[in-house]
């Protein structure tokens, strides 16, 4: 089976984030990693393929940094990279979405995964409609799956439980935490990956304009949080403290 | 009049979810100053019997997709019925609730019609003539304001528990337009559904959260969690690092790999902390943290702390409440 696995690079979790001197997100002096999502869609990619004898593809749209998660992904076992840089000034989900979608109907695959949001933007939304462009069918925020035949039997999330979808190959699949545990790479897997191709798209390169691709949405402005006011730590013994911070949350706070 | 401003009324067993109700508070306010009416849209089957509590809630229309096919929700029914309609109506804006179904959903509609999407929004408000979108960028450690200049509908889905329920009016009636909808190929074959018997909320829609994190020490010992939760009506999370010891598992997660949450008091038991977790729980009205290390990161954001063992305040705490929320019952 041929999987192709999006993949996007992103802040740390840790990674404090602050505005720089135009009112953007500044990325300065922050570790960059593989969106945690997008690793158990690695992994997955990675043992369909050793059950099948496949092949994986990685794709990431980005600039040239990104390129360290395209090789994170060789470096565990994946067999190609596809980096896509568009270098244009705004972009939305439609853009990326648009873009990538184009670059893997070049391609010949059973099956296309991602984790089921970002961590950075959150927005969920690119691999649903890269779905919609190429036709497929979709299941989102997957905690187990089989291949069986032409068919994917899927275990999504859902609120307060879970349930079985089955869907026809090729379909687009996302990674929800608990699919598997992420291998790391090995340091054969290191040396290898500095060997497996990777191929470097532009826009023009896949035949798109800047038009084709405007994003729909436009962000007016980032802020951050106005922090929140030191509270009061309540003073006494167990018992005391107890029934003193019941009568705060009722009488000064109101929540109860 | 004419246009709208549409809410998708997700449902669940037989009931509207609350957000939705959320939902036509903002649209009714932005339909106002449009001169524009407000549409909810419901989808199921049997679902007809909602529409006069949508009327109540802000509706001025209630649009009823009914098929046997979409009893249960799946991708591509629910997808082309949406999409299909709103190709029809062209309304000014679409909103969802952020839930799994809502997002599903919408990233699909938006593609289908060519428009943008912001999720997870947590402010919609009109601003110089602009469906004006305010949302949380990792996890709420920044916020990002948007609009769509020209692409319409806007869409937006829209976080729970954080716009204002609006005040229903009873009798208030809204026109129900039944519509036939086609289910079409669904290419989603629902096999199993396993959901798991609780009497408690969901963790994104719970006005009370009680959370533990890796200072509980076991999976076992998240019972005194429970317990002062099922006296609060409370729903129950977890940190990081509790999900990653195996005391509690994912799906109870808040935090930036786990879930965002904004409830009225989020009461946060053996949590340190973490910059991550601080990004899930941050817009919460009131935070408490119980912690015995008195520098935990977690007093930092708290309003409220006690710097005690969490397995001697727990239990008093539950005493506590029970005695003040037995008492009003006994009223």
């Amino acid at each position: 089976m041929k999987v192709v696995v999006f993949t996007k690079q992103t802040f740390d979790t840790e990674a404090k984030i602050t505005l720089d001197a135009q009112g953007k997100i500044n990325p300065e002096g922050v570790s960059l990693i593989m969106n945690p999502y997008d690793e158990f869609a690695v992994e997955e990619a990675l043992r369909i393929k050793e059950k099948t004898k496949g092949e994986v593809t990685v794709v990431s749209m980005g600039g040239p940094k990104a390129q360290d998660v395209l090789r994170q992904a060789l470096a565990m076992g994946a067999d190609r990279a596809v980096l896509i840089t568009p270098e244009l000034e705004e972009i939305d989900e439609y853009t990326t979405a648009t873009i990538l979608a184009k670059a893997v109907s070049r391609m010949v695959y059973d099956l296309i995964l991602g984790g089921w949001r970002a961590i950075d933007d959150g927005s969920a939304q690119v691999a649903g409609r890269v779905a919609e462009i190429l036709g497929l069918p979709m299941v989102n925020m997957v905690i187990k799956l089989e291949i069986d035949g032409g068919k994917a039997l899927a275990t999504r999330e859902i609120e307060g439980g879970s349930e079985v979808v089955e869907v026809p190959l090729p379909a687009v699949i996302t990674a929800q935490k608990g699919l598997n545990e992420p291998r790391y790479p090995t340091m054969k897997g290191i040396m290898q990956a500095k060997k497996k191709p990777m191929e470097k798209l532009t826009l023009g390169g896949l035949g798109l304009t800047a038009e084709e691709v405007a994003p729909r949405v436009r962000a007016l402005k980032y802020f951050l949080p106005s922090p929140r006011a030191q509270g009061k730590i309540v003073p006494g013994e167990p018992a005391e403290a107890a029934a003193a911070l019941v009568r705060l949350l009722r009488e000064e706070a109101k929540v109860i | 009049m004419g246009k709208g401003i549409w809410v998708y009324a997700e449902h669940k067993n037989g009931k509207v979810k609350k957000v939705t109700y959320e939902m036509l508070g903002a649209a009714r306010q932005l339909a106002d100053q449009l001169a524009e009416e407000v549409a909810a849209v419901i989808i199921g089957k049997e679902v007809g019997k909602l529409a006069s509590a949508l009327g109540e809630y802000g509706a001025d229309k209630v649009y009823v997709l009914e098929n046997d096919a979409l009893a249960e929700y799946t991708t591509d029914g629910y997808t082309r019925a949406l999409a299909g309609l709103a190709k029809e109506h062209r309304p000014t804006a679409i909103f969802l609730g952020c839930t799994v179904q809502g997002r599903d959903l919408a990233a699909q509609v938006a593609q289908r019609l060519q428009t943008g999407l912001c999720t997870d929004c947590t402010k919609v408000e009109l601003q110089d003539g602009q469906i004006t979108l305010t949302r949380p960028i990792y996890a709420g450690k920044a916020f990002v304001q948007a609009i769509s200049p020209e692409a319409r509908p806007v869409m937006a889905t829209i976080r729970p528990n954080v716009l204002p329920v609006p005040e229903p009016r009873a009798g208030r009636a809204a026109e129900v337009v039944q519509v036939d909808v086609e289910s079409g190929d669904i290419r989603q074959i629902i096999k199993e559904v396993v959901r798991q018997v609780s009497s408690r909320p969901e963790l994104t829609e719970a006005d009370i959260i009680v959370s533990g994190g890796r200072g509980m020490k076991s999976a076992e010992n998240f019972k005194i969690l429970e317990e002062l939760a099922d006296v609060l009506g409370a729903a129950v999370g977890a940190s990081r690092a509790a999900v990653d010891a195996g005391y509690a598992p994912h799906s109870m997660q808040v935090g930036q790999t786990g879930k965002t949450v904004s409830p009225q008091l989020y009461i946060a038991c053996g949590i340190s902390g973490a910059i991550q977790h601080l990004a899930g729980m941050g817009s919460s009205k009131v935070i408490v943290a119980i912690n015995k290390d008195p520098e935990a990161n977690i007093f930092k954001v708290a309003d409220y702390g006690i710097v005690g063992d969490l397995f001697e305040v727990v239990p008093l705490l539950t005493r506590e409440f029970r005695k003040l929320l037995g008492k009003e019952k006994e009223c």
